[in-house]
């Protein structure tokens, strides 16, 4: 077992090095290079950008560009004013400091501004992701054990539906019923708001901000509780089949123990895999569900990044994210392996 | 004598003897049982033929047209007509031609790259498979929808070669060169297993070069779950695509796409609903066959579930 992590963990470092090889190419061929997200904005004047070449290091050739993009260069002596003495040192900290450059549209750094964000996102995300399980572990244990029940065949059409529909249709949709045309029957407004966390200007209720969720969360959770469902349903199914599950009920162990703690225990341990490719997903949201429903958050930070071309917060918010998929991907394998002993280890 | 001397042997064997039956014909009966996947079939090829003939419209998808500006469904514009005054309709199956295009140019790519490396990978096994598995693993790392609005957005300030801005080939290739990683682990898989059964054995004892062995007797048996697989990449770029020209991303008006549409027809959400309603359902109709089409395939092709054992490897 620590012989599988180990290795495991070896076989990271060069995905993490080939991920940051493509990931600078990206950086260079963004218009401005690498200098975009120092300069804090776009505008400078000529002499300024040899300046500030020299101070970043982009004078240097790729290869060191490249050092100095990851592990900064304030601790190398550089040459500032271009006159061949390295007279101080640089100012960049590196992306492993978590130093992306500013933004060019608050000229803010590139961390504040994904910091700024990010708990809005967590905030909805998690709770998607908790209804997800809540709606979809049900709806997979009962299809499976009522195999070919009319529940079973309602629950496989929908969610062949649920995997079909596109989350930005469904988004519209949504929007159409609740906000268009239902009515509160009381108040004569729309029945659910249109967007935003909460009503703005109003004093903080639970009520408002729990409003405020219901049409994101709907529209984000659909196409994974379609698929974790069907995920839930097959693997529940070949565990069901298994001796084990048998030798349990020999033993006159009561039907409801069996499924849960026998079968259902087994039968979500494939879904660990599945989680953790989705676990990303709650530090960078779902862009069309935040721009829909004008949600600030990690995903409406990037439309709109995209839609200035803001490229240093573009790239920030890429790298954390490819790093947190290759982090979530490798802790999936080993706590796969670690729930699942019959795993080959070598 | 000699040749009838079995028949005698077997007097019924003609009657006993299961009907010869082509490969063809034994998955095209039990795709038929599927009811899912051929109504899937049944309605793609229409949704594919009326995009087809889309040239018959009497109306133009592009020129704008004022003095029938929001219409809603009539007789005359079954799906209503746009801001411009264009037949919904006309633009949805113009639309239709553009998002069921890219939906094949993607698949055609991730085969063109994904079958080679992981065959590659799963017959010579070793470093090389080590080497490749390493890259699959990074670029699956890669948060697709990302990367496609950062290209997007940098392809309208800079020109890369071959990239043209706004080129439909443009956009089918960028998505198909981030999604032929599912592909190649599954042809991977496919050779992991199949190179150890005997024919390989016995083709390669018999003098067959890698070259042929890869791709005249491992391939063809992997067929069912590539084929498989590619049809329900088909619905997964469809997907793909639309939800990119549906941030304004992908293909850029006055071409319509279905995702385009949808774009547009968000800031008359309220008064003129069906704007956003009927490029969905397009949509969603073709992805929800397709994904149908692929499951009945999955039986046809692979009665004894080889694609779940393989999945496993």
């Amino acid at each position: 077992m620590l012989n599988y992590i180990i290795r495991r963990l070896l076989q990271a470092v060069p995905m993490l090095f080939l991920l940051s090889l493509i990931l600078f190419v990206l950086i260079n061929i963004v218009p401005g290079g690498p200098l975009a997200g120092y300069g804090r904005t776009r505008r400078i004047n000529e002499e300024k950008i040899e300046q500030l070449k020299r101070q970043f290091g982009l004078d240097k050739p790729l290869p060191v560009q490249y050092v100095v993009w990851l592990v900064g260069n304030d601790w190398m002596h550089i040459d500032a004013d271009g006159d061949g003495v390295a007279e101080s040192y640089g100012e960049r900290k590196g992306i492993l400091r978590g130093d992306f450059g500013f933004s060019f549209r608050s000229r803010k750094p590139v961390l504040e501004e994904i910091s700024d964000r990010l708990g809005n996102t967590i905030y909805l995300m998690g709770i998607t992701l908790l209804v997800v399980a809540l709606i979809a572990i049900p709806i997979g244990v009962i299809s499976a054990i009522k195999q070919y029940s009319w529940f079973d065949l309602v629950a496989t059409t929908l969610s062949f539906m649920g995997q079909a529909i596109p989350e930005f249709w469904l988004g519209l949709v949504l929007l159409l019923i609740f906000y268009v045309r239902l009515n509160n029957p009381i108040t004569g407004d729309s029945l659910l708001p249109s967007g935003g966390m909460y009503t703005l200007g109003a004093d903080f209720s639970v009520w408002d901000w729990a409003e405020h969720l219901i049409l994101p969360v709907t529209m984000g959770m659909v196409g994974w509780v379609a698929w974790y469902s069907r995920f839930l349903r097959s693997s529940m199914l070949e565990t069901i089949h298994q001796d084990y599950i048998r030798t349990a009920r020999a033993k006159g162990q009561k039907e409801r123990i069996v499924m849960v703690k026998h079968a259902l225990k087994n039968a979500l341990i494939p879904l660990v895999t599945l989680f953790a490719l989705d676990f990303p997903y709650i530090f960078t949201g779902s862009i069309y569900v935040e721009l829909i429903f004008s949600w600030p958050g990690m995903g409406r930070l990037f439309y709109d990044s995209a839609v200035h071309r803001d490229y240093p917060v573009l790239m920030g918010i890429l790298i954390i994210s490819a790093c947190l998929i290759m982090v979530c991907n490798l802790a999936a394998d080993l706590a796969y392996a670690y729930l699942d002993p019959r795993v080959r280890y070598d | 004598m000699e040749h009838t001397a079995p028949e005698k042997l077997l007097p019924d064997a003609e009657k006993t003897a299961l009907p010869q039956v082509s490969m063809g014909k034994m998955v095209w009966r039990r795709f038929r049982r599927h009811r899912g996947a051929v109504a899937g079939a049944v309605i793609l090829t229409i949704i594919i033929l009326s995009c087809l003939l889309a040239s018959f419209s009497p109306y133009d998808p592009e020129k704008s047209n004022l003095a029938s500006a929001l219409q809603p469904p009539s007789l005359q514009h079954p799906f209503g007509t746009d801001a411009l005054g264009r037949d919904l309709l006309t633009r949805v199956l113009y639309g239709g031609r553009i998002s069921l295009f890219v939906g094949f140019m993607v698949v055609i790519i991730t085969m063109v790259i994904g079958i080679p490396v992981g065959a590659i990978a799963g017959y010579y096994g070793g470093w090389v498979d080590d080497l490749l598995m390493r890259v699959i693993d990074s670029a699956l790392a890669l948060p697709s929808l990302m990367i496609l609005i950062l290209l997007s957005a940098i392809l309208r300030e800079v020109e890369i070669p071959f990239l043209q801005r706004n080129n439909v080939m443009t956009i089918a290739f960028v998505i198909g060169i981030l999604s032929w990683m599912t592909i190649a682990r599954l042809v991977r898989a496919i050779f992991l297993t199949l190179r150890e059964m005997e024919y390989v054995t016995a083709a390669r004892a018999l003098g067959a070069s890698n070259f042929r062995i890869i791709l005249s007797e491992i391939l063809p048996n992997g067929f069912g779950p590539i084929i498989v697989e590619a049809t329900l990449e088909i619905g997964w770029a469809i997907m793909e695509e639309s939800g990119l020209s549906f941030l304004g991303f992908g293909i850029q008006p006055p071409t319509p796409s279905w995702g385009n549409l949808l774009n547009n027809a968000q800031e008359h959400l309220v008064k003129h609903p069906w704007l956003a309603i009927f490029p969905g359902l397009m949509i969603f109709l073709t992805i929800i066959s397709v994904n149908y089409i692929g499951d009945g395939l999955r039986d046809a092709l692979d009665p004894y579930k080889i694609l779940k054992q393989i999945d496993e490897v």
